[in-house]
């Protein structure tokens, strides 16, 4: 039986018209009136449950406001329990031992124009008005940089290649050419083709060095998974049993604040973060690992996550690749589903869907494609703002 | 002289245009925006910062595809300046990977946006080569 959870501080904002306040700007006023009537700061949070609706936010665009500490953020929707959605979410961490405080924000505009990216020559009287946090005259996004996620995941695998060295165009596309060859064994991969070099390279060039094959292939598609509790399990059949896998680590991070996290998001950090925790959680090392799938969102994403999750020495991911470990012949199998450049990703559903792959293997069910006697495995997804998500999945004992 | 506006307001175009960040007095982290408080201490205390107008190219890439309005290929990027992470577009230089490797030398340059209706002019900034 769990113990009680206590309300520490709590505000709200004026209620009425803010125009010239955005959506992160009232959930800072609530946040950070909370934290303060409750005495502490952002540094005792050990998560942070966010609820906004018509505005399309997530607390992720909050934390980089009030304070990026890299705890898990659960962003909630629950159409007008929103609120008390996030509050339950806070309560549930508490109550699962997950975390001792937490915090839950809901927020809405609904009389004004929410988050504005940048006004516009052709908006109003055809002048140069500053709008937004930047007081931008018109968007920026081409202007200063781009927000595409191809040329954000290239500039992410190019920073790897200048820090590091050895990355460069043919490298990310052989990376590319590894998923393309995985999913030709995966009957439910959206392309199963093998692709050559060649054709990986000759292809349209999307942002420089990613081309068409080198980017995760959109698709449709859903996944879901059913979890149950150790001493319901065992009230089950012992067919059920036996094909139950154990979810060894479950664990959720956002991104802590980095020198250049706002310029730049930084998808190493939190990875690194969430694959230590995970690592403890399940009290298994890399080395133990039979199989991974990673999000390779791109070609050049997948490179610098050989690192975040520890499957190589920091630095070492193109040396890692070279080795040809990342093969479903090699040392450390890795999306040997296709992944997402070639599997596809059908964005809500890729967080379980890998999870299915990895489970599909620990059951020995993996057919063609099976990593003969995998019993551990590691999946993980990241998503842009940002989250990250590890679970290290492990065959039940006989 | 034609009136001029920034294309964000953290370009000043008073004397030598040159970036100005928001820099918590607290901590010295830097941001490129008005803010609510410091992600890294949470303080809430800002100065002005003037940005070196030069520095080293630490990533970038050539994107090929873009919103309308946008001209493509541009070259998209990441400037250490002296310290300083600044987000910017390469500019005043051939958008291939020929002509663009990480590690070279750049430095600040404006270019115009055009006029608005009342004759003013926006500015935009950039980094060029060396």
């Amino acid at each position: 039986m769990s113990e009680d959870v206590w309300i520490l501080g709590i505000t709200m904002t004026k209620f009425g018209k803010h125009p010239d306040k955005d959506i992160v700007d009232l959930g800072a006023e609530a946040a950070m009136g909370a934290l303060s009537d409750a005495g502490v700061t952002m540094a005792d949070m050990g998560i942070l449950a966010y609820g906004n609706l018509v505005g399309q936010s997530f607390g992720q665009q909050l934390q980089k406001q009030i304070g990026q500490t890299g705890i898990p953020v659960y962003n909630v929707q629950n159409a007008c329990a929103t609120g008390a959605t996030a509050l339950r979410t806070a309560i549930m961490a508490i109550r699962a031992g997950e975390c001792d405080m937490g915090l839950a924000v809901g927020v809405e505009k609904l009389a004004g124009a929410g988050l504005l990216a940048g006004g516009s020559r052709d908006a109003d009287d055809g002048t140069w008005t500053p709008r937004g946090r930047q007081g931008a005259v018109t968007a920026v996004d081409g202007r200063i940089n781009t927000a595409t996620m191809p040329g954000v995941f290239a500039q992410i695998g190019m920073e790897y290649g200048h820090k590091y060295g050895g990355a460069d165009f043919e490298l990310f596309a052989r990376i590319s050419q590894k998923n393309h060859s995985h999913s030709t064994l995966n009957p439910l991969a959206a392309y199963t083709k093998e692709m050559s070099l060649e054709h990986i390279m000759g292809d349209i060039m999307i942002s420089y060095p990613n081309t068409r094959p080198m980017c995760s292939a959109n698709c449709d598609g859903a996944a879901a998974a059913v979890v149950v509790s150790d001493s319901k399990l065992e009230t089950l059949s012992k067919e059920q049993q036996r094909r139950a896998v154990k979810v060894s680590a479950s664990v959720l991070t956002s991104d802590p604040w980095q020198e250049a996290c706002q310029v730049l998001p930084d998808v190493n950090t939190l990875t690194r973060n969430a694959a230590a925790q995970a690592y403890e959680q399940a009290g298994v090392g890399p080395e133990d690992l039979d199989l991974v799938e990673l999000h390779d969102c791109f070609a050049t994403a997948e490179l610098v996550h050989y690192d975040n999750l520890m499957l190589c020495e920091p630095g070492g991911a193109v040396d890692f690749f070279e080795s040809g470990a990342p093969w479903r012949d090699g040392a450390m199998p890795v999306n040997v589903s296709g992944g997402l450049q070639s599997k596809g990703h059908p964005i809500s559903a890729t967080g379980i869907a890998n999870i299915w792959e990895i489970c599909h293997h620990l059951r020995g069910e993996a057919g063609d494609r099976q990593i003969e006697g995998a019993r551990v495995g590691l999946a993980h997804v990241i998503g842009l703002g940002s989250a990250c998500g590890v679970h290290i999945l492990e065959k039940r004992a006989a | 002289m034609t009136e001029q506006i920034p294309l964000v307001d953290y370009l000043r175009l008073d004397g030598e245009p040159r970036l100005v960040a928001n820099e918590c007095t607290a901590c010295g982290a830097r941001y490129f925006e008005r803010r609510n408080a410091c992600a890294s201490c949470f303080g809430t205390e800002f100065r002005p910062a003037d940005v070196a107008r030069e520095g080293e190219l630490r990533t970038f890439t050539i994107v090929a595809f873009a919103a309308p309005g946008i001209d493509v290929p541009y070259v998209a990027g990441v400037v250490d300046c002296d310290g300083t992470s600044v987000s910017a577009n390469l500019i005043n230089v051939e958008p291939s990977p020929d002509h663009i490797h990480t590690g070279m030398k750049v430095r600040l340059a404006t270019y115009s946006l055009g006029a608005d209706a009342n004759g003013v002019e926006a500015i935009g900034f950039g980094f060029e080569p060396c």
